[in-house]
């Protein structure tokens, strides 16, 4: 009895440092970008105050951040964007990993297709942005297809890859098994590729979130690029700051998810990366 | 041995030959798309016509205006004064913070939290700071090119091996000597990836810079080509910027192997 209550006594302390610790190293993170925009708080405020039209504190961009969730404005033009992402990214995706699943199985292809590849790889995917321009006009096609362009690349360049490291010995058993080359895809290479597919499909998601925002930055009357671009070229730098801190975080939460769901496919389908 | 090296080298030129072959074809189907009229000719020129187009824009034959060639160094010298100048304060302040486990705790989480901002949203904030000017773009371009560099040598400093770090406090190494001999040289294969990915970046939103801008480069000039309808210059505009990627993309690799041949077996 008196054992038990010297043994629960003796364990209690640490628990409880361990416990402190735990809760700073949670606070931890915040307290950089707390202390800099408490700094560019006072800073824009004294600026606004001496009558400066290009800075706004975070309080008053937050506030216009409310309004503009409050008239669905921001709501409509986070789902254009994310939407178009994801319809391009989808399409881009397809693509690449079907023509990086053929190089990968036939080494011949590969190496015919390589000069033409390595030419075309390197055009810059924001190039493409005035001829997107001339063929489809503005709008969700534009930004489709360079989305798609960009994410294309990363794509094949990583399913090749994946698909050539797969256990050889797997593609020996389809062989012994007679599969067609269609079914040889589908069975044993794409199961086989998952967990590496995952690693280039959060890639493709990063690239294809800072394209389709780029894009409209520069050209696309749509979406949250061009609702910042819009409020700067209003004289409206509160809500440009409050989009600028929406496009961060949104950017921040989805490419936080989709490195949680890499590592979870990672873990169940038991990777070797 | 000798049969072998032979084989292995008429295997390359075989290669070599059915790669050209393939990137000659896909010319001639677009020859065959632009020509037959398949694709509208407003937005797909034919190849001649690109050709023509960059060959007065370079002032190939002596005749054309050379416009092009003025817009490309434009375009390349705003990209690499970008990517220098991101270079260098990424590899400074990321050696700053990744040299001290305290400060790497306390700052590298907001960090992270910058890193997938795009570069080019920074455009608005910038031009509402600076004003339309070529000070601007160079800022959101070596701003934007910075973040690889400076996550990758933190990365690179927070990866020393420990035993590394117990040889240089025995040595009673200073700081700015384990900087100089142990961070940099371990950071440095990160360092230069990161670069690699700097200079894409830096193209791109040297770019879209000049696109919103309007400062003079292939960004603007394939812009204004797009506008007017005049498809052979704008292709021959975003054959340039490829070429560009492509040079430095290139050039990059072959430092990176030189620099990096310390580490090979």
């Amino acid at each position: 009895m008196t054992e038990h209550v010297v043994v629960v006594r003796a364990a209690a302390p640490p628990e409880a440092r361990r416990r402190t610790r735990g809760g700073l190293a949670l606070l931890r993170p915040w307290v950089v970008p707390g202390v800099l925009l408490g700094l560019y708080e006072a800073y824009a405020r004294r600026a606004v105050a001496l009558g400066s039209e290009a800075l706004a504190p975070p309080s008053a961009a937050l506030k216009a951040l409310a309004a503009a969730a409050t008239d669905g404005s921001l709501w409509q033009a986070t789902g254009f964007t994310l939407g178009t992402a994801a319809l391009g990214l989808l399409l881009g995706a397809v693509l690449g990993a079907s023509l990086g699943i053929t190089l990968g199985l036939s080494r011949r292809a590969a190496r015919l297709s390589m000069l033409s590849i390595e030419v075309l790889r390197p055009v810059p995917s924001v190039a493409l942005i005035p001829l997107a321009m001339l063929m489809f006009g503005f709008g969700l096609r534009m930004e489709l297809g360079i989305v798609a362009f960009a994410t294309f690349w990363p794509m094949l360049i990583l399913v090749q890859s994946a698909v050539q490291q797969v256990e050889p010995r797997l593609l020996e058993v389809s062989r012994v098994l007679g599969l067609s080359t269609r079914e040889r895809a589908w069975k044993i290479v794409l199961p086989a590729i998952v967990p590496r597919l995952f690693v280039a499909l959060r890639l493709g998601v990063a690239v294809a979130l800072v394209v389709a925002v780029t894009v409209e930055i520069a050209a696309n009357p749509n979406g949250m690029g061009y609702a910042m671009m819009i409020a700067q070229q209003s004289f409206d730098p509160a809500l440009m700051l409050g989009w600028l801190g929406w496009i961060g975080v949104v950017g921040f939460v989805i490419n936080g998810a989709m490195l949680r769901l890499q590592r979870v496919v990672a873990r169940r389908m038991g990777a070797v990366l | 041995m000798n049969r072998s090296s032979i084989e292995r080298s008429r295997e390359r030129l075989v290669d070599w030959l059915g790669s050209t072959a393939v990137l000659a074809a896909l010319v001639a189907l677009w020859w065959a798309a632009s020509s037959a009229g398949w694709v509208s000719r407003v937005f797909l020129p034919t190849p001649q016509a690109t050709l023509a187009s960059l060959a007065e824009g370079l002032n190939l034959s002596g005749s054309g205006n050379g416009e092009l060639l003025a817009f490309t160094l434009a375009t390349v010298s705003r990209m690499l004064l970008g990517w220098l100048l991101a270079s260098l304060f990424g590899v400074l302040l990321g050696a700053a913070i990744g040299v001290s486990p305290a400060v790497r705790a306390w700052v590298q989480p907001t960090l992270e939290f910058i890193r997938p901002l795009p570069a080019s949203a920074l455009l608005p904030l910038a031009i509402s700071i600076f004003g339309l000017n070529p000070a601007m773009v160079l800022f959101v371009v070596a701003f934007g090119a910075m973040w690889p560099v400076l996550l990758a040598t933190v990365h690179g400093f927070a990866a020393v091996e420990p035993r590394l770090a117990e040889v240089a406090r025995c040595l009673q190494m200073s700081r700015a000597a384990f900087v100089w001999k142990i961070g940099l040289p371990n950071a440095m294969p990160d360092i230069l990836a990161g670069m690699r990915l700097s200079m894409t970046i830096s193209l791109i939103v040297a770019v879209v810079g000049e696109m919103i801008a309007s400062q003079s480069g292939l960004g603007q000039a394939i812009l204004l080509a797009a506008r007017a309808f005049r498809a052979s210059e704008l292709f021959a505009g975003i054959a340039l910027l490829g070429l560009i990627g492509f040079t430095s993309n290139a050039l990059l690799t072959l430092a990176e192997k030189k620099l990096l041949r310390w580490q090979q077996p």
